[in-house]
């Protein structure tokens, strides 16, 4: 209950600010713009709208995530709020765990307002050969990463500026997604004695690749249903760890 | 209803990590149904005090209890309200909406939320604007708004800080009519302020605060009650010119205006000797007034007495 109503007024708030619309106005414009750019080419129509607006939905969803997800818990500190929350009869770990909530049902809503359009853009242009399961998995995967940066996000944002969080959590999210590159450069080219750090690097950070398999479900190459649970399953996993972590930062602050 | 024991709070600083004690050994006691007032000047440790009793802050050394529990027992925010020092709210929320919110981390049933809302919106006169965003609300509307969140769960102990500040006389007499009107019905008030003819009219008792450490506390009427008569003020009529010669001896200063006169005294032993004297020769005295120091006296002694 308490839990739910810190989330659902982070929702609110996220809502009611102009950011989060004009973020979705362009993402729906880049969607947009992906059909005007279908039409310049010969056959392959679908390929182009899939991949541009996969990919839109993915690089508009980072930047709510991470620009809301950074000021989550600071904007409180900065704004007092916290202030009467914390002295009405709730644990500092179900504050935290409904503002991130909150951010979550957030970008659940702008996935959903996304791929409403994104099935309208397809079907407007015939694609029915495509399963539809395949693509909502792509999406899916797409959400889960959103949820293990925002958790990136929320960490830095319970003892840093949001400057600093949203640098930190875009270098998290750029890395995340060069590890399975790090990995095979480790094995081949570095010396004995850096491979020890350079695997506790990989095996620390989050493997965003993971829940990348846009080129698969554009191009019908073959996703198996266990890899996605796989990958929903490393994804929590990894939410929970730092979730805990920033609880852990969290109750021992002082709110000055 | 509050004890402390020995509270501080030190924390290091800047560069240089230079030691501050924000709080030190701090001991009081707030008992129930008073309205108890937290003076001192800025940076007294006023605000510090509030947030450690309120678990915002940990403090470094000594306890502190509310109604009987150890700091850190959340079952006892069920029965407490807090105002913070100006504060800031969900700007994009309703006075409604506001108000709900507050009463849902309470977890108090749609029903009872649903009525309480309406009883506090009247009571801080906010009915009217119940639908209006708070990004429109006035100063005072922010400040009524806001003891109206303190107020959600009709609680038996209401903390504020500074609820007086940065308000208009009006607004300031609305705070007060609020706080005397919980008084009546048997809360217990623990505010700070340095507004201090507020506290005078409405605290039971009080304690000064300066540089983190208790200067002064006690009852109200016992803390200004033991000052010393600072000076006396006599009026008599009919003293002739040899009369007013010798009451110039025993006064400071004495004033004439046709055919009374008022005489100031520094202490109260020449006061009684021209008294006795003025009776003695068929003058008549229309008034005699003892000034007596104020809580503010007492407040200025204290903090200057930490800078010196």
């Amino acid at each position: 209950m308490k839990v739910y109503a810190i989330a659902v007024n982070t929702f609110k708030e996220a809502i009611r600010d102009k950011i989060f619309y004009s973020l979705v106005f362009f993402a729906l414009l880049i969607l947009g713009a992906s059909t005007a750019l279908a039409t310049l080419t010969i056959g392959e129509w679908s390929k182009i709208i899939e991949d541009l607006s996969l990919s839109a939905m993915g690089i508009f969803g980072v930047i709510i995530s991470v620009f809301v997800g950074v000021g989550l818990v600071f904007k409180e500190l900065e704004k007092k709020t916290i202030y009467t929350i914390i002295s009405k009869p709730i644990k500092r770990w179900q504050f935290l765990l409904g503002k991130y909530l909150g951010l979550a049902l957030t970008l659940l809503v702008y996935m959903a307002v996304m791929s409403i359009v994104f099935m309208i853009a397809l079907h407007h242009y015939g694609d029915t050969e495509k399963n539809g399961i395949r693509l909502f998995s792509a999406v899916f995967l797409i959400y889960i990463e959103l949820l293990v940066l925002t958790a990136v996000a929320i960490i830095f944002s319970t003892f840093s500026s949001p400057m600093l969080s949203a640098a930190f959590t875009l270098s998290i999210y750029v890395i995340g997604h060069l590890l399975p590159d790090i990995k095979l450069f480790t094995a081949k080219y570095t010396p004995m004695g850096l491979k020890g750090v350079m695997n506790v690097v990989y095996y620390a950070l989050p493997n965003l690749e993971n829940f990348n398999i846009k080129t698969l479900v554009v191009h019908n190459l073959p996703v198996s249903a266990g890899y996605i649970w796989m990958a929903t399953a490393y994804g929590l996993l990894y939410i929970t760890s730092l979730l805990s972590i920033a609880v852990l930062i969290f109750e021992k602050r002082n709110f000055k | 209803m509050i004890r402390t024991q020995a509270l501080g709070m030190r924390y290091r600083v800047g560069f240089r990590m230079k030691k501050v004690t924000a709080l030190n050994d701090l001991s009081i006691e707030v008992k129930k149904g008073e309205v108890f007032g937290f003076l001192g000047p800025n940076g007294a440790g006023k605000t510090t005090t509030l947030k450690i009793l309120m678990g915002l802050i940990y403090p470094t050394s000594g306890k502190a209890w509310i109604m009987g529990k150890e700091l850190g027992d959340i079952s006892v925010k069920h029965k407490v309200g807090f105002l913070p020092e100006q504060p800031y709210f969900y700007e994009y929320l309703t006075a409604e909406e506001f108000l709900d919110f507050y009463g849902r981390l309470f977890g108090m049933p749609k029903a009872e939320r649903v009525k309480r809302i309406r009883e506090l919106l009247e009571a801080v006169g906010l009915t009217d604007a119940r639908t209006r965003q708070l990004r429109r609300f006035s100063k005072g509307m922010l400040q009524r708004v806001g003891i109206a969140q303190a107020l959600i769960n009709d609680p038996e102990l209401v903390v504020l800080d500074e609820p007086m500040s940065g308000l208009d006389p009006i607004g300031r007499k609305e705070v007060r009519d609020i706080i005397l009107n919980l008084r009546d019905r048997g809360k217990t008030i623990f505010f700070s302020t340095h507004i201090l003819p507020d506290v005078e009219v409405i605290c039971d008792s009080v304690c000064i605060l300066v540089g983190g450490e208790l200067r002064a506390s006690g009852a109200v009427h016992d803390l200004v009650g033991g000052l010393q008569t600072r000076s006396v003020e006599m009026a008599v009529e009919g003293l002739g010119e040899a009369g007013l010669a010798r009451l110039s001896e025993l006064a400071n200063n004495v004033v004439v205006h046709g055919v009374q006169a008022t005489a100031f005294f520094g202490d109260e032993v020449k006061a009684k000797a021209a008294k006795s004297f003025v009776c003695g020769s068929g003058a008549e005295i229309i008034s005699l007034t003892p000034h007596k120091g104020s809580l503010e006296d007492i407040f200025v002694r204290e903090v200057r007495g930490k800078k010196l």
